[in-house]
């Protein structure tokens, strides 16, 4: 579904990414995971071409991403993504937020959008603020909207690129209940989080980052059991740690 | 000082005060020949304001874009009209377009005018509309993007929406500042409020009354329009942002 | 098709038309940032002194000003002062006037909101070192307040150094009178307007320029 072969990126001197490979299935669930700065999110951002790369190359469902003869706003309205700060947009209700990508984007009808929506809606738990604005929505809340939203899309997979590291901690679950009930239902998810608990309850795989490279890449059993690398392990206590 | 207000009842031919105020038949006071002078200035203001939210929009909106080449030209436009003065500005639109581009020639004053102020106005609106994108979080361009939106459908739907509700007040002040600076039109003979000022003081020698009169012009007309934008940027607020309501 | 020629503009063309009124519109540049400067803080600190009297006057005397047109301000003056004074006064005198009278709101405005940037501990300090308020506001407040709002000021030093072209409504002699002049007397209108044009572009141009540079400076040493 995801491949993802030999990328390096530089931001102007400063190398981002060096020489990223991995391949995510169909069906799976992968967990990225490291240090702030070490490119995680730069490395999902690739995935549907919010950043560009100078080496390598990204396949998504056959199509080449940094190819310039890709119609990138095609291949994004199937590639559905989460941001860290939610992102709604704040103008619209969160109804109109549900619509506006599947009516401009889509061609859907107004009320066959607004059907699909308030079914997602109802899904997270949220219908009843169908007509409030995200600034009154609590980040729990927003991020559950942001989620609908790009399932209103009917995604072929999703990018979460730190979902929960905006939140305040009582809301984190509210969140991660939604994404846990996703994978098991088989979307295909490339999810950048420090939540180590997730990751163990639904990942298959399990990517490890640091200075721009991938250190680890291992199936979740392994990574949990025997991590090879030293600043895995490091990682791992640190985060488990506390 | 003794204030002399029944000068704006004289004729304008004659110096003769008109029973009612206002001419007649083909003669006309100075109170009307100041109305008219006021439609001037209004008329010169509303439609430079237009040409400067279309260009000053247009070039903002570049500046803002992934394309180097884009990004030249909108800074390029927004330094080359900020940094003339707008009666030279005015002057190259009245002397020196018409005569390199002889299609202009035909072309009143007024609308030379109008162009005039309404580019030099669209730098400085240029500058507001690119700090109104650039002040929204990196996001909310990477959300539109990545539910499939086209770069134009972002700043559509997206980016546009929420920039545009951010500089109303400034966009208010510059908007009250092209009422100020459609004064300078007087420069090209267009019959507004400075001209009428001018050749009004000349021919009554009632200084005083007559400036008096046109300034309160001007403050009334900037205060409607604050008054106008105000009204407008209550009504778009944003509900659950803050200044917006709840 | 028009053929430009600028060969007219020689050196001593320029010197004879445009050096008088390029060097008026630099006096007048530089008296009304001065005047501007010194009066408008006066102004905002009245402003900002809490004490209505102070406070009520000079409030009114910024919001007219800003919100007459310039060229009115300069037909004002230019009736005003003879009438006030008795004696006529020349458009040069009664423009270095007006400016510094105008340019005195506008700055006072960045002045008001430099000084209301700094941080109140700021003043309870001086206080605490024994200050008075005039010595609070002169060796603590004020220093800072100006050098946060230099790339301001100097921006709307710019600003009035293109303003100054208005005084043509009162027929100065500053250099677009000189330029006018040329123009006039050679029967050449639309080169000397170019140039005209060019002249102040290339002036208020590499001063905003020095300006956007001298900003960075200050952004890093904060």
């Amino acid at each position: 579904m995801i491949e993802i072969r030999n990328v390096s990126k530089w931001y102007g001197q400063f190398q981002v990414l060096t020489d990223c490979s991995t391949k995510i299935e169909k069906g799976e669930v992968v967990v990225v995971c490291g240090p702030s700065g070490s490119g995680k999110s730069t490395l999902i951002k690739c995935v549907n071409g919010l950043e560009s790369f100078q080496q390598g190359e990204v396949i998504v469902n056959g199509i080449s991403v940094g190819d310039a003869k890709t119609n990138l706003p095609k291949l994004r309205a199937h590639v559905g993504m989460v941001f860290q700060h939610f992102e709604l947009f704040p103008h619209l209700t969160i109804t109109e937020n549900l619509e506006i990508g599947q009516v401009k984007v889509l061609g859907r009808s107004r009320d066959e959008a607004r059907e699909r929506g308030l079914k997602l809606l109802d899904r997270v738990g949220l219908r009843s603020q169908a007509d409030k604005y995200p600034g009154q929505l609590s980040g729990g809340q927003q991020q559950r909207v942001a989620i609908a939203r790009a399932l209103a899309m009917d995604p072929i997979c999703m990018l979460f690129d730190e979902p929960t590291s905006a939140l305040d901690p009582e809301m984190i679950n509210e969140v991660l209940d939604v994404m846990v009930e996703l994978a098991t239902e088989g979307m295909t998810m490339m999810v950048v989080t420090h939540e180590m608990g997730f990751a163990r309850k639904v990942a298959h795989r399990v990517i490890f980052m640091d200075q721009g490279r991938i250190i680890e890449d291992a199936a979740k059993e392994d990574f949990f059991g025997t991590p090879r690398s030293e600043r895995a392990q490091l990682f791992l206590s640190k985060i488990l740690g506390h | 000082m003794n204030w002399d207000w029944q000068v704006f009842c004289k004729n304008t031919l004659d110096g003769e005060i008109m029973p009612r105020c206002f001419g007649s038949g083909g003669e006309i006071t100075y109170l009307d020949w100041l109305l008219s002078a006021w439609g001037w200035t209004l008329s010169v203001s509303l439609l430079a304001l237009l040409v400067a939210l279309l260009f000053g929009s247009l070039m903002g909106i570049l500046r803002t874009t992934p394309h180097r080449g884009l990004v030249f030209l909108g800074t390029a436009w927004t330094e080359l009209f900020r940094n003339i003065p707008l009666l030279v500005q005015i002057f190259l639109w009245y002397h020196v377009l018409p005569a390199l581009v002889p299609p202009l020639r035909g072309v009143p004053s007024f609308l030379l005018v109008v162009m005039g102020l309404g580019l030099f106005t669209s730098a400085r609106i240029s500058e507001q509309v690119r700090a109104g994108i650039q002040s929204l979080p990196r996001g909310q361009r990477m959300a539109g993007l990545a539910l499939g939106f086209t770069l134009p459908q972002t700043y559509r739907y997206v980016l546009l929406p929420v920039a545009f509700r951010i500089i109303i007040p400034p966009l208010t002040s510059e908007s009250m500042n092209i009422i100020k600076n459609s004064s300078v039109a007087f420069a090209v003979s267009i019959s507004e409020l400075t001209m009428f000022a001018l050749q009004a003081q000349e021919e009554t020698a009632r200084g005083i009354e007559i400036y008096l009169a046109v300034t309160a012009l001007y403050f009334i007309s900037a205060f409607a329009l604050n008054r106008l934008l105000h009204a407008i940027e209550v009504r778009v607020q944003i509900p659950g942002v803050i200044g917006g309501s709840r | 098709m028009l053929n430009l020629d600028f060969g007219f503009l020689t050196a001593e063309v320029l010197s004879a038309y445009v050096l008088k009124g390029f060097l008026f519109s630099v006096q007048l540049t530089f008296v009304a940032m001065l005047g501007g400067i010194v009066l408008g803080t006066l102004l905002a600190l009245m402003r900002l002194s809490g004490h209505a009297w102070l406070m009520m006057p000079a409030a009114a005397y910024v919001n007219t000003m800003r919100s007459i047109p310039l060229v009115m301000v300069i037909l004002w003056f230019f009736l005003l002062i003879p009438l006030l004074t008795g004696r006529p006064l020349g458009a040069e005198m009664s423009a270095l006037i007006t400016f510094t009278l105008f340019e005195a709101a506008y700055y006072s405005e960045i002045m008001r909101a430099g000084i209301q940037s700094i941080p109140r501990g700021q003043i309870a300090a001086g206080y605490a070192l024994g200050m008075t308020y005039a010595q609070t506001m002169r060796l603590v407040v004020l220093p800072q307040a100006f050098r946060n709002m230099l790339p301001v000021l100097l921006t709307q030093t710019i600003i009035l150094f293109q303003d100054t072209s208005l005084v043509y409504a009162i027929g100065a002699y500053d250099l677009l009178k000189g330029f006018e002049l040329v123009g006039k007397n050679f029967n050449r209108p639309v080169e000397t307007y170019l140039v005209a044009a060019l002249i102040y572009f290339v002036i208020s141009f590499s001063l905003s320029t020095l300006v956007k540079r001298l900003q960075a400076r200050i952004s890093i040493i904060r």
